[in-house]
């Protein structure tokens, strides 16, 4: 199992362009993937589930992954969050 | 045989194509009992393929003819389609309690609509509206209704629909829409707005058309007249193309004036401006010899979208304009949002009577944060150009001295921040409201010009509502009372040696352009396809000789009389 850690520093929070970005890139990987948002995790595959959690600017978030390729999926993530300008971490 | 039907002409113009009817269907669902629950998951299998490469269509047209932002929507629906928190109850719905698969994605669709709605912040209630439209595109196909993207047209066609709200238009693509039917509005509804800018022909309130109009059937549209023939016999067909044709060649006449400056028979200048929605309107401004920037409808930089613009994007855009004008004045409105025009982001009460209710200036004053964004990024982009600010739905002074106020406070903050600002920026007020055009003298001391916005001011002077159509009888461009408002902003901005300019649609009407320009307007600022007719018709006329007729003018006591007043002299 791998995770990390992130801070969201877009001003809008997780908002529908870069949770699709997100959830598009992670859905590749086999590994299990949840993202948690004040105590509650859901599946990183599901946007559904992502835009659920309704992360405001500000809010820590905890990405983790379960399987074969868990680490190149926890990166893959991090490089997403990064690009769209959701989180600088 | 050909049928005829008749509206409101609303964009000038003549097009014949094929009907593509815009249809918002209803989905009924019933839940039902199934025993192959292979074959229903079978259907729900192809219903969602069928979305998913239908919405790959859209978002790869969007990405092609609008941009890719506007496409990121869709790429965020697609994966709805295919999420395993959404795909997955559906699945185990059909399997273990046997219902059919409308059924089993309505109620899973439900919990995640009451979901997002039960949330506190706006921006992800809104998503609920996404679950909805996928959803509709999914069951429709289970239901096997047919439902369009207006992103999809990929034909010349002639599009025929109850309505078009602005955010359908953005889906729109000039080079195959030739043409619009709507069956409700007015000359002054988004939609037939819009038609002018995209120099579309439209016909609107047309009010039977999504009834008696097939798709695929030839449809004539002319936007001259408020005409539409429907399935015509060639020889029909062959006198609307020799009317298209008559049509370019009058357009291509008023290209010889589209260099010149706009003169009166009497050798007296007035200014021609242009009003546009977004900076892609100025090609067309520049192609119809706008000496200027009447009206900048910033409300559009607001709507389509699913936040506010920031302030980048904003300067952006308002340079882009300034630019594209290389100098030419540029009258910018401040956001006139509320009333008709909502934005999904910005979650405003609803109001018994939004026109008279928090829109434009009360809302932007209500909401200082958002205004002073919008001010900040004006006083950035005004170092490329010719910039004039002016503020929406003013009523009373105090309201136009606290927007100034708050202009001149980021004024300050950017020269401090040591951003460049010019110093030489009018500011001014669209007059819409009886008071004010009553205040005028008062007003002119302060402002620096006035731009009488007709199609509010009729509304108000005369109270009816310009949307609904059983009053629309009461929307009288020409009723003496309006004339003589507008005499009075005109009159007091020159004792004060300010100006008066015009952005409603009365500025570019052939009946107003003679009374207007007796007495004494400054700028003419009308739709862009409408500028060098204007230019054409004043060149013939006489300023004095018009400023001698106001009087009489003003003294009628009806609109029909000022028409005919005004007919009869032109046709002397």
């Amino acid at each position: 199992m791998a995770e990390k850690q992130f801070t969201i520093t877009d001003e809008a929070g997780m908002h529908a362009r870069p949770a699709s970005a997100l959830v598009g890139a992670v859905s590749k990987f086999k590994s299990d993937i949840t993202i948690e948002h004040n105590g509650k995790k859901v599946n990183l595959k599901s946007i559904l589930g992502v835009m659920s959690l309704g992360i405001p600017s500000g809010s820590v978030v905890t990405i983790a992954a379960d399987g074969e390729d868990e680490n190149e999926a926890i990166e893959r993530a991090a490089e997403v969050m990064k690009t769209e300008g959701i989180s600088n971490q | 045989m050909t049928q005829t039907m008749s509206g409101i002409a609303a964009s000038n113009g003549i097009a014949i194509a094929k009907a593509f009817r815009l249809e918002n269907p209803e989905l009924n669902v019933d839940k039902r009992t199934i025993s192959d629950v292979d074959g229903e998951l079978k259907l729900l299998t192809s219903a969602l393929e069928t979305s998913i490469a239908e919405l790959e269509v859209i978002q790869k047209k969007t990405a092609e003819t609008i941009s890719d932002k506007e496409a990121a929507i869709f790429g965020a629906h697609l994966l709805v389609l295919s999420d395993p928190e959404l795909v997955g109850p559906i699945t185990e719905r059909i399997t273990t309690d046997k219902v059919n698969a409308e059924f089993a994605l309505q109620e899973t669709t439900d919990m995640f609509i009451s979901m997002f709605e039960a949330m506190d912040n706006e921006y992800m209630k809104e998503r609920a509206a996404d679950i909805r439209d996928v959803r509709k595109r999914v069951l429709a196909h289970l239901l096997g209704v047919t439902i369009q993207s207006p992103s999809m047209i990929s034909d010349e066609v002639i599009i025929i629909a109850e309505d078009l709200t602005p955010s359908d238009t953005v889906q729109l693509n000039a080079q195959f829409v030739k043409g619009f039917i709507t069956d409700i509005g007015g000359r002054t509804s988004h939609s037939a707005i819009l038609a002018r800018t995209l120099e579309i022909p439209a016909v609107v309130g047309a009010k039977t058309a999504m009834a008696d109009i097939q798709n695929g059937t030839i449809v004539i549209v002319d936007g001259l007249d408020g005409t539409i023939l429907i399935a015509p016999e060639d020889s029909v067909i062959e006198e609307y193309k020799n009317k298209q044709a008559a049509y370019d060649e009058q357009k291509a006449e008023w290209a010889v004036l589209k260099n010149e400056a706009t003169v009166s028979a009497d050798g007296q200048a007035v200014e021609i401006g242009a009003n546009i929605g977004t900076p892609k309107d100025i090609a067309g401004v520049v192609d119809n010899g706008g000496e200027a920037i009447g009206l900048y409808r910033t409300e559009f930089l607001y709507m389509g979208r699913d936040q506010f613009p920031t302030e980048d994007e904003q300067v952006e855009a308002y340079a882009s304009v300034l630019k594209g004008m290389q100098g030419k004045p540029t009258v910018v409105r401040t956001l006139d949002i509320g009333g008709d025009k909502e934005l999904s982001y910005l979650d405003l009460p609803k109001e018994l009577n939004p026109f008279l209710g928090l829109r434009a200036i009360r809302l932007c004053l209500e909401m200082p944060d958002m205004f002073r964004t919008q001010l900040r990024a004006l006083l950035r982009a005004s170092v490329h150009g010719n910039l004039k600010i002016m503020f929406p739905m003013i009523a009373t002074l105090d309201e136009f001295r606290e927007a100034k106020a708050l202009l001149l406070e980021e004024k300050v903050k950017l020269q401090t921040e040591g951003i460049e600002v010019s110093d030489s920026i009018e500011v001014g007020i669209m007059v819409e409201i009886p008071s004010t055009a009553v205040m005028a003298d008062t007003f002119a001391k302060e402002v620096d010009f006035f731009s009488i916005g007709t199609n509010d001011l009729i509304q108000y002077t005369m109270a009816a509502d310009r949307m609904n159509e059983s009053v629309s009888y009461l929307y009288q461009p020409f009723n003496p009372a309006i004339l003589r408002l507008v005499k009075m902003v005109i009159d007091a901005s020159h004792r004060e040696g300010k100006w008066t300019g015009m952005c409603g649609e009365m500025a570019g009407d052939e009946i107003a352009i003679p009374i207007l320009l007796g007495l004494g307007l400054d700028e003419f600022s009308m739709s862009a396809s409408s500028i060098l007719k204007a230019r054409s018709q004043i060149s013939k006329l006489s300023k004095a000789e018009m400023a001698q007729h106001t009087d009489r003018i003003l003294a009628l006591s009806n609109s029909q009389e000022v028409e005919d007043y005004v007919t009869k002299l032109s046709t002397k």
